[in-house]
């Protein structure tokens, strides 16, 4: 059974379509680069997994549980899904260590010790341990990137979301924090990314969506999808790339 | 007639300016409150209770404050109770000032980048947690330069409460200046102590305010 | 509560109530347009006038930002005949109202003088323009544009705050519901109504000065 199953997902902002009936599964360990245009609809569709939007038809199911709009069924969602973002948006009030702790122990309700035991394992992982009482202004892009992954993991989610995550970095940030996904790909962690990174992508994904006026519009392994662009859409896409 | 020695007025204002910044307090306190609960129900998600926080802030702040002061003391008198000057003053001046209150710091909440809630959103929070942990933290640091300019507001604002026969700094000054017929001197000296009491704080929310904005410049 | 509200006394005295709004939409039309131009020549005077001018107007502005409105109508009206100065109820509380707004937008002005780039004084300089006209052409206006909607917020809180002017006997719409309780015992409902329309002339009052800022303003401000 698919971990992530999105069903001829709508979604429109005013008269502005910007998702015409997705279709989409996502197997676990799955590794997915979503590629396309700026407003091809590829931002939207990840918001829309993670309920940051609200989709206006079909059906997204996560692990069998379906998504619904409410508190309740939002919040089962988020505690399986974890999602980075562009612009990082760690909580700047709160050193890296308290970033990561914060959500365990009001969300779940873990207690202070073993938050903190949590949250030094996953700044470990990111290769941040010692950055534990650095404040977010002290850190630099790429290391603020980690963060915010180490944040999400220590949610120990099922499934990662990764919204343009190196797009906000400046060029030789960009690897250390596409090394840390490349790490959590290898542990089999069930990935779904929007990016720019295409050799990144060719490497790593284990398949690649090509998105197109709200559309999927071409899918499959990157080997196929990079070297026999079918659509000329595609040819064009990436020869611009 | 006793003769009035200038210190004699001085000290009679000064006794009743004590009353002036106790109401002051009372009603800032009392404001901070009821103008938090409306700053929840202003940025909830429910709509109806945006729009009931949005009708009591047009109303407080769209009438003038001498109005509320009649209304609290004549209204409050229909409930059958002997309304003393300084409940209805309290009262009107709580209510007030949390409109204001209110909506200065849901200027300060709403400052708070979106993503702040997203990303407090992805990691499962409700709206409490994200409110308690995640933004009120990082408004209330940009929220006490203009909470502080508003005190200084609220005080002057008491001055009104001299009218429904509330006995603090003006409405003393009314009476010395009833008893020396030296109106020049002794709204001179009211105005004095009201400045005393206001200028520290309008000044302190100005540094406040350049303080932070070094602190911004310097992420 | 077993209080029978009653309202039958509008039918009798609604030109008391006509009268008074009259007299407040006086006040602050003078006001607003007086105070607001003193507060712009004091703007000027802090940030370009004669050096000496510069501590008078701070001294000013801060004395009046810092005490009550009512105590500076008091001041007026009761303190300035022991000078021999006699205003009468309207001139004194007009006066004390020119003088309230003029301190507060001169301090709104200056904020918005204050965020005019650098550049802006370099180019004006550079055509040749004498410091007058490029405060009047290249740093007022869009200044103005720029804090207009805080400008208008402080007009409406003046004519709110205007209703103290009764205490003054100057003839406004709180002197009218005040005249009109002490005549029908009516108290909460005389407030009530006034209040009412109080609340009308707010949100006209508001609507009308962004109506202006459309007009004086035609284009959208550059920020």
């Amino acid at each position: 059974m698919s971990l992530i199953a999105i069903t001829e997902v709508r979604k429109s902002f005013g008269s502005n379509e910007v998702l015409k009936g997705i279709n989409l599964d996502v197997d676990p360990g799955e590794v997915i680069a979503i590629i396309g245009k700026s407003g091809s609809g590829k931002s939207t569709l990840l918001r829309c997994v993670n309920g940051l939007e609200t989709i206006d038809d079909g059906s997204i199911l996560v692990a069998g549980a379906q998504l619904l709009p409410d508190d309740l069924h939002l919040k089962a969602l988020r505690l399986k899904v974890g999602m980075i973002f562009q612009g990082f948006n760690l909580f700047p009030h709160l050193t890296a260590g308290r970033n990561v702790m914060l959500s365990q122990m009001v969300v779940k309700k873990t207690a202070k010790a073993p938050a903190e035991e949590m949250a030094r394992k996953m700044l470990d992982r990111v290769g941040l341990g010692h950055k534990f009482d650095a404040f977010p202004d002290q850190l630099s892009g790429g290391q603020q990137q980690r963060v915010a992954i180490a944040r999400a993991l220590a949610m120990q989610p099922i499934a990662l979301l990764c919204d343009e995550i190196t797009s906000a970095l400046d060029p030789e940030l960009v690897n250390e924090v596409l090394a840390v996904v490349r790490e959590l790909a290898a542990e089999g962690m069930t990935l779904m990314m929007v990016t720019h990174e295409m050799r990144f992508a060719r490497d790593v994904c284990s398949r690649v969506v090509f998105m197109h006026q709200g559309r999927v519009h071409e899918i499959g392994p990157p080997g196929e999808v990079f070297a026999n662009p079918k659509t000329p859409e595609l040819r064009q896409f990436l020869g611009a790339h | 007639m006793t003769e009035f020695t200038t210190w004699d007025i001085l000290r009679n204002l000064l006794l009743a300016a004590r009353w002036t910044v106790l109401l002051s307090v009372v009603s800032f306190i009392g404001g901070g409150i009821v103008g938090g609960l409306v700053l929840f129900a202003r940025t909830a998600r429910a709509v109806w209770l945006r729009r009931l926080a949005q009708g009591y802030i047009e109303l407080f702040q769209g009438t003038p404050l001498l109005m509320q002061l009649f209304l609290a003391f004549f209204g409050l008198g229909l409930f059958g109770i002997d309304v003393p000057a300084w409940l209805a003053a309290g009262v009107a001046l709580t209510l007030w000032t949390a409109s204001f209150l209110a909506e200065i710091w849901r200027g300060c909440v709403e400052a708070i980048p979106k993503g702040q809630w997203e990303a407090s959103s992805s990691l499962a929070m409700g709206y409490f947690q994200q409110m308690r942990h995640v933004i009120l933290p990082q408004a209330l640091r940009i929220a006490v330069p203009p909470t502080v300019g508003f005190s200084v507001q609220v005080v002057k604002g008491t001055s009104l409460t001299s009218i429904i026969g509330f006995v603090e700094l003006s409405k003393a000054g009314t009476v010395v200046t009833n008893a020396t017929f030296l109106p020049f001197t002794v709204y001179g000296f009211v105005a004095l102590i009201y400045f005393a009491l206001c200028w520290p704080l309008s000044k302190s929310s100005q540094i406040l305010e350049r303080k932070l904005n070094v602190a911004h410049r310097n992420h | 509560m077993t209080y029978q509200f009653d309202f039958g006394w509008m039918a009798e005295y609604w030109p008391v109530l006509l009268s008074g709004i009259r007299v407040t939409l006086e006040l602050i039309a003078i006001g607003g347009v007086l105070g607001v131009a003193l507060g712009i020549g004091c703007a000027w005077a802090r940030a370009l006038g004669p050096r000496w001018l510069r501590p008078v107007v701070s001294t000013y502005v801060e004395l009046i930002r810092n005490t009550p409105f009512l105590i500076q109508l008091f001041f007026l009206f009761f303190g300035l005949p022991s000078l021999g100065i006699n205003l009468s109820e309207f001139t004194a509380a007009n006066l004390a109202m020119v003088i309230n707004l003029g301190a507060y937008s001169c301090e709104i002005v200056r904020a918005g003088i204050q965020a005019t780039p650098a550049g802006q004084y370099e180019a004006g300089a550079s055509l040749a323009m004498i410091r007058f006209q490029v405060f009047r052409h290249v740093v007022l206006i869009p200044a103005l544009q720029r804090i207009w909607p805080a400008l208008s917020s402080q007009i409406v809180i003046v004519m709110l705050g205007s209703a103290v002017v009764s205490q003054i006997a100057a003839e406004d719409l709180t002197f009218a519901a005040n005249f009109i309780q002490s005549r029908t015992f009516r108290a909460f409902e005389a407030y009530f109504v006034s209040t009412a329309i109080y609340l009308a002339m707010a949100i006209l009052l508001r609507q009308m000065l962004r109506g202006v800022g459309y007009v004086l303003f035609p284009k959208k401000a550059v920020r």
